[in-house]
């Protein structure tokens, strides 16, 4: 496997526009012409398939929720940043491309990563003209706030609601070109497989999820946008269905798998209640901007909050990042925090918690002005927690979150496998070893909007590839290999529900593979899955229909991926020996405890190549080359 | 605590369903009302019995999977919040709770609280949007948006699409979820050139769907988990009056 990243020669503030210059595009005549299959509908997958269809392809597109309007972006609260300066701040597109590149440790490609921070500002432009109701200041204007990982205001937002208004935006886009016929709408159908013929994607195999009958749909190109894995921690901000069945089953058709190992633990999450837990929330990362972290200077102290004296409070973040202090990224604030819970200074029943306070902000600025800020994240809270947060603490404690890595991809954003497009989360691309708040949404809608509806030209400009049709063989062959895993799947005839097992893999990944992870630790995750996946393969149950809506063989076929996908994330894990974003390796750390890159040995995209189940994958190294920026140490002190 | 659950199971859409009663000893207080339902569901499959069909999937109140209808009220009896952000502190040792799906012709049930409100979808795809193509926006300060106009439109933006309002209504009418749509951009500038085609199209859309007219019983405002205000509705018809003088009845 050859990985050519085809970036663009020449400076990187002309790569862009030169690529643009250079390609060559589809006439629109012909362009109804190319089937595309775009697999998701959030941000990015959405954002593509409507974008596609304007400018005239044809587009289908599925998702397995029962509108595309339910894609996990929805649940994105804080903001989406772009390099607009509207603050005179002194941001810049320079800017955003190093604080990007900066917060994620020098593990991404510049030349990616500069062309997102070059289209962000559209990104702006464009969803106001779609109707999305940003926040606003009294003139009229856009208002911003801060995030973590900048020192310049520059995030957008809709109240706590981002992430749900961008995508709002998107589901009106796609539902006008659904009107229009221009989009083919498949919901409540998930996909199980990719079909390569001659070495090129040329479509997709669906289940649909009320039948539970198999379809195979041929594409001229395939878009997965099909989000993170996250939830292979079984305990994370994501949504349940959330999976990694779609980015996995390509991988084992021959797509590589990139740096599965950055996955990204967010600092401000509500903590875990008990056994029960099905999910853990998350609380905007915008709350830093007005909340103070702090916990109890002596281990043990199980005082009331408000009976704590200042001078007996740790604001450790403020204290070790006195620059960045509570707007730390994610990375280091989510393991500032593990060290002070560690230390026995944790707060809530469980030691495995500290507070975030807004009681300083609430006395400058009033109560009204913080409920009008957060108010319905301050709600949340004390639904789920039934306590008040204007009146006491907030308890927080860092979840998994974010998947960093993912399917490899060029610039193009087209993985290993020729007509094979991934976008979004599901790719590796942009936000190297950790990603910086507010920028997912960022991401997913620069690769839907601005970047795809350009770069497949790379693909169709040289010509319409040959229609396959699904009744190929190799479409049949696909076909009976799912159904295979199915039939597998409701033949165990074991004790164990889908999400007992999946509850025994997310303990071992959080115990190992998770916010701090050494050589032992790793090798140990390795066999234990190992394990566990024999122990789900003979010991699962499965109940209700196999031929009518079953959410039971849902969850298990998404669980038995997971159970091998997970050994290739400690295989990744365990290979890189050095400590860099939201990878921390406990025997790379300096004497303070922060994480120790090493450029020389490691300053290389990890893509994994399919050996089979149970088989150590093979590495390919796509080598960073860093002709613009200074590879730097990583420090907010 | 201790739960009796009255829950409504129907195998398919031509089925009869009846109200089949379920016991759970150890509830936690600190459970949401769907982890409470999984407890019951991991208890059900190690049974060997099919387990209740439901749909959720972010659980934390905005992606709008989630809905079902407790205690006869839509998403339960807690306001402004989905049946996902219900918790069961909120009910007392000993308490009988049923649990139905939306009833509604328009929803028609897949399996137990299944349903099918793909009807919310195509009335957006009628009208709801602003058909702007990718590429031909200006700079989004060009166009001053007054914070109240914003603010307002937001209020009405929040709408996550869960179908509790028509469950709610005793006429079986989604206005409040049309209004909602239909105020968001007709409010805003961007709206402004469609706005009276948006109005008629997305009613239409509506009626021709099969739900009901509005009668100001405001019990989908009651309903709504995200708080939205019938006053939106309000405005809807007097968009919808303004597109007819300027359009023609």
């Amino acid at each position: 496997m050859i990985l050519d990243s085809k970036v663009p020669s020449g400076p990187l503030e002309k790569k862009w526009s030169q690529f643009k210059a250079d390609m060559k595009p589809v006439n629109p005549a012909n362009k109804r012409k190319f089937k595309v299959l775009v697999v998701g509908t959030g941000l990015a997958g959405g954002a593509a398939a409507a974008t596609l269809a304007e400018l005239g392809y044809n587009v289908e597109a599925f998702t397995y929720h029962d509108s595309p309007r339910r894609a996990h972006s929805i649940a994105a609260q804080g903001g989406i940043n772009a390099a607009k300066n509207y603050q005179n701040d002194g941001d810049s597109i320079w800017r955003l491309f190093y604080d990007t590149i900066k917060g994620g440790d020098f593990r991404s490609r510049e030349a990616n990563v500069y062309r997102l921070a070059e289209v962000s500002a559209n990104i702006i432009d464009q969803s106001t003209a779609m109707g999305v109701p940003f926040a606003r200041e009294y003139g009229g204007y856009l208002s911003n706030r801060s995030f973590g990982g900048a020192l310049v205001s520059r995030t957008f937002y809709a109240r706590g609601q981002t992430g749900q208004q961008l995508l709002l935006g998107v589901y009106a886009a796609l539902s006008r070109q659904i009107e229009a016929k221009k989009v083919k709408m498949h919901n409540r159908k998930e996909m199980m497989d990719v079909v390569v013929v001659d070495g090129r994607a040329v479509g997709i195999v669906v289940r649909d999820l009320l039948t539970n009958k198999l379809e195979s749909h041929y594409g001229d190109a395939v878009i997965l946008a099909t989000g993170g894995y996250a939830s292979v921690f079984y305990l994370s901000t994501n949504a349940l269905y959330c999976n990694v069945t779609a980015s996995y089953r390509a991988y084992k058709r021959g797509a590589a798998f990139a740096n599965p190992c950055y996955t990204q633990i967010h600092p401000t999450c509500i903590p875990q209640s008990g056994d029960h837990q099905s999910k853990l929330t998350l609380m905007s990362e915008s709350l830093r901007n007005d909340g103070r972290i702090w916990v109890p200077k002596k281990a043990g102290d199980k005082r009331n909050p408000a009976d704590i004296p200042e001078e007996e409070r740790d604001y450790y973040l403020e204290r070790m990042y006195p620059s960045y202090g509570n707007l730390s990224p994610r990375d280091i604030s989510s393991r500032a925090a593990k060290r002070v819970c560690d230390e026995g200074r944790g707060v809530n029943a469980t030691g495995k918690a500290v507070y975030l306070d807004f009681s300083d902000a609430i006395n400058r600025l009033g109560q009204k002005v913080i409920a009008d800020r957060y108010g319905n994240l301050f709600d949340m809270y004390e639904n789920i927690i039934g306590v008040n947060p204007y009146k006491n603490p907030m308890m927080i404690y860092p979840a998994a979150h974010y998947a960093m890595g993912g399917l490899w991809v060029d610039y193009n954003l087209m993985s290993s496998i020729p007509g094979l497009f991934v976008l979004g989360e599901a790719n590796f691309s942009d936000h190297g070893a950790n990603r910086l708040g507010a920028s997912a949404l960022m991401q997913g809608l620069a690769d839907g909007y601005f970047v795809i509806p350009n770069t497949i030209n790379a693909y169709f400009g040289k010509g319409k590839p040959q229609t396959i049709p699904t009744d190929h063989p190799e479409f049949k062959k696909v076909e009976v290999e799912v159904q295979e895993r199915i039939t597998k799947l409701l033949n165990v005839n074991g004790k164990q529900s889908p999400t007992q097992l999946h509850k025994k893999l997310g303990a071992i990944m959080w115990e190992y593979v998770g916010m701090a992870r050494n050589r032992e630790g790793l090798k140990k995750a390795i066999g234990l899955i190992q394990e566990l996946r024999e122990e789900f393969w003979h010991d699962l149950k499965i109940v209700g229909p196999d031929s009518y809506l079953n959410p039971v063989i849902e969850k298990a076929s998404r669980v038995a991926d997971f159970m091998e996908f997970a050994e290739i994330l400690a295989y990744d894990a365990l290979m890189r020996e050095e400590s860099c974003g939201a990878h921390f390796r406990e025997e790379y750390q300096t004497e303070e405890g922060e994480a120790k890159r090493n450029d020389k040995d490691y300053s290389y995209v990890a893509a994994w190549e399919f050996q089979g189940v149970g088989k150590e994958p093979i590495l390919h190294k796509e080598d960073l080359k860093f002709e613009f920026v200074h590879l730097g140490e990583r420090s907010y002190k | 605590m201790r739960i009796n659950l009255h829950v409504w199971r129907q195998p398919n859409t031509e089925a009869k369903g009846h109200i089949q009663l379920y016991t759970l000893d150890d509830v936690s207080p600190d459970m949401s009302f769907l982890e409470m339902l999984d407890v019951l569901n991991e208890q059900l499959i190690q049974k060997g019995d099919d387990p209740v069909a439901f749909e959720s999937d972010c659980r934390e109140g905005i992606c709008g999977t989630c809905g079902m209808v407790i205690d006869g009220i839509p998403h339960g009896k807690q306001s402004g919040a989905t049946v996902c952000q219900l918790h069961m502190r909120k009910f007392k040792d000993g308490d009988d709770i049923y649990v139905e799906p939306y009833r509604h012709t328009v929803f028609p049930v897949i399996k137990d609280l299944f349903v099918d409100r793909s009807a919310y979808d195509r009335i957006i795809q009628a009208g709801g949007y602003v058909s702007a193509n990718v590429g031909s926006a200006p700079d989004a300060n060009a166009n001053p948006i007054p914070k109240g106009i914003a603010d307002l439109a937001m209020d009405a933006a929040q709408c996550i699409g869960c179908g509790a309002c028509a469950a709610a209504c005793p006429n079986g009418s989604a206005m409040l979820f049309v209004a909602a749509k239909v105020s968001h951009f007709n409010l805003l500038p961007q709206g402004q050139p469609e706005k009276a085609t948006r109005a008629r199209a997305m009613v239409k859309r509506m009626e021709d769907e099969g739900f009901g007219g509005c009668s100001n019983y405001y019990e989908c405002e009651a309903a709504c988990p995200k708080n939205i205000s019938v006053r939106f509705i309000a405005k809807l018809n007097r968009d919808y009056l303004y597109a007819a003088f300027k359009e023609g009845v």
